[in-house]
């Protein structure tokens, strides 16, 4: 076992405790509060950059929607929109809808699952498996039309390799009502809950300041209250026709992101609804000859925040430069701003809170350097879990 | 900030600038020289405010180049400041993470995979490389060996506090 000398640190990882992929945390203590927290990422680089560098232009957007089997479609569509930037070329106007319905389906279900992990973390097993339940529907769907529950694929530059059938819009329009309903039951018990309230209000605050400082994207950033959101802002696909809202929530809590995420869940049903009424007939591709020299910023709202792909082309039939942004590169190391000062069982669902992204895995390892006691993963889920109940009886 | 103000701002530090291009409408292109590169991204960051959204780092015909792309959220516009580092023996440009905390990992990625030398960064070590990879082999360099062998006992990512755990 390894002796501490000096100041007590509790090491998070090899695996997150929540998503369970690989990323280590380090937090240096005083008692039971955090006073400092270093990361270590990237054991699970795969060099996608470099690959890229080696691919055709074609070929891209297989590999790219491998960079996140959750964010399989964000990925190549900001990819997508960086090459088309370049030839400046606009794709069909059925593909350009098929974009937005393959997207925000992706966001609903990549926020359900966010929602069901972070209730089975506060010990709301009910939530998990309530919001798992009802993201299962979505999943059928993106199956139906891409051949894929997750790694989709679905988008190559000049359009979209799979349509999506008329005869499917009177389903999807159904699985989208029933989805509503229970989101809608989700968030009432949610906000009308005084024990989650308590338990997550006023946890893990990411100032608005400070959500500028570290640069966040997405829900990280929106509920900071900072009003970003790339299909508004710098709209792609079909957005710029369709109508929704940004929600924002000015807290910066763990709190204010669980309401941003759930009230996102439904606009994305209200702009798929929009998406399937519009619909275009026409073709869902177009060909493409060659890509120019030249480079392009393309960007996406992923389920996590803005994904941003940079392109340069020389002309010829692959990129010489291919730099990808994940949303969660930037949302990670805001945990510098949000964890510091916050009491250790308040730790896992503040890390959770960004939804960070990485690849998987689980174990955890916490050292008290006062006690000299080793932690597992389950006694720190313990912790946590421990203090909802705490909270509850006061309340209760 | 509307587009032709950010436009009419952007003369402000014309003087530090090689050129402004613009591509395409929203699509806003500053290229300087590596020694501007600090001065003009402080003025984008604070004095127009705008989103820092992440640094790409190319290695071009006989420079390196650092894209510092920046966002104006109100009408989707992206401003690169292209630094050009001319030495391409020993590459280095001054770190923004002191101005702006959210670009410490990119500066350290840059680091690992072109070996460009952040100066002043607070914090420059390793952050996706595996550990057996070699000192001194950057593979987003154009010159780097396809599959260069792992080295014996290199520098790890250690941690901060790796010092006070025996």
């Amino acid at each position: 076992m390894k002796k501490i000398l000096n100041k007590p640190v509790l090491a998070v990882g090899p695996f997150h405790p929540l998503q369970e992929e690989a990323e280590f945390f380090q937090l240096t203590l005083d008692g039971e509060i955090v006073t400092d927290i270093d990361m270590r990422i990237s054991y699970n680089h795969r060099g996608i950059e470099a690959i890229s560098e080696t691919l055709q232009f074609d070929q891209v957007p297989f590999l790219v929607s491998r960079v996140c089997g959750i964010c399989s479609a964000s990925h190549p569509l900001a990819y997508v929109n960086a090459v088309e930037e370049i030839a400046g070329i606009t794709p069909p106007e059925r593909a350009q809808y098929v974009r937005v319905i393959i997207n925000e389906l992706e966001r609903i279900h990549s926020h359900m699952l966010w929602v069901g992990l972070a209730g089975h973390f506060i010990g709301y097993d009910t939530v998990f498996m309530w919001a798992w339940k009802y993201r299962e529907p979505v999943l059928d769907i993106l199956e139906e039309i891409t051949g894929n529950r997750n790694n989709y694929g679905n988008v190559k530059v000049g359009g979209c390799r799979e349509d999506v059938p008329n005869e499917m819009i009177p389903k999807i329009r159904q699985k989208l009502d029933e989805l509503e309903k229970k989101v809608e039951m989700l968030v009432k018990v949610v906000l009308d809950d005084p024990v989650i309230h308590a338990r997550l209000k006023g946890v893990g605050v990411l100032t608005k300041e400070a959500a500028r400082q570290y640069a966040v994207a997405g829900p990280t950033a929106r509920g900071s209250g900072i009003a970003i959101d790339v299909r508004r802002d710098d709209p792609y696909a079909a957005y710029s026709d369709l109508d929704w809202n940004v929600i924002t929530q000015p807290e910066g809590d763990v709190f204010a992101k669980a309401v941003v995420r759930l009230l996102e869940v439904l606009e994305s049903i209200k702009i798929i609804r929009q998406a399937v009424d519009k619909l275009p007939d026409g073709p869902i591709d177009m060909e493409v000859k060659e890509i120019p020299a030249g480079e392009g910023c393309g960007h996406a709202e992923a389920p996590r925040g803005e994904t941003f792909h940079y392109v340069r082309s020389d002309g010829g039939n692959r990129p010489v430069r291919h730099k990808i942004r994940a949303p969660s590169f930037v949302n990670v190391p805001s945990f510098r701003a949000s964890c510091i000062g916050q009491h250790i069982a308040d730790v896992t669902i503040t890390l959770a809170a960004v939804d960070p992204c990485y690849s998987c895995t689980e174990r955890l390892a916490v050292v008290d350097g006062h006690n000299n006691v080793i932690h597992d993963y389950e006694s720190l889920l313990k912790l946590s879990r421990e203090k909802t109940a705490r909270i509850k009886k006061e309340i209760l | 900030m509307k587009q032709e103000e950010l436009k009419s701002r952007l003369e402000e530090i014309k003087d530090k600038l090689i050129a402004i291009e613009q591509p395409r409408d929203n699509r806003i292109y500053l290229l300087c020289e590596a020694e501007d590169a600090y001065a003009v991204d402080k003025f984008l960051f604070e004095g127009l405010n705008l989103r820092f959204v992440i640094a790409t780092g190319i290695d071009a015909e006989g420079c390196f180049e650092i894209l510092y792309h920046f966002a104006n959220d109100e009408t989707g516009t992206f401003v690169t400041t292209r630094a050009f580092i001319r030495d391409h023996e020993n590459p280095s440009i001054e770190s923004i993470t002191p101005l702006i905390p959210g670009a410490e990992w990119i500066e350290r990625e840059t680091h690992d995979v072109l070996g460009i030398d952040f100066k002043n960064h607070p914090n420059l070590r390793r952050l996706i490389l595996s550990d057996d990879w070699p000192e001194g082999v950057y593979p987003l360099r154009k010159a780097c060996p396809a599959c260069p062998e792992p080295a014996e006992g290199s520098k790890t990512k250690e941690l901060k506090n790796e010092k006070d755990i025996e």
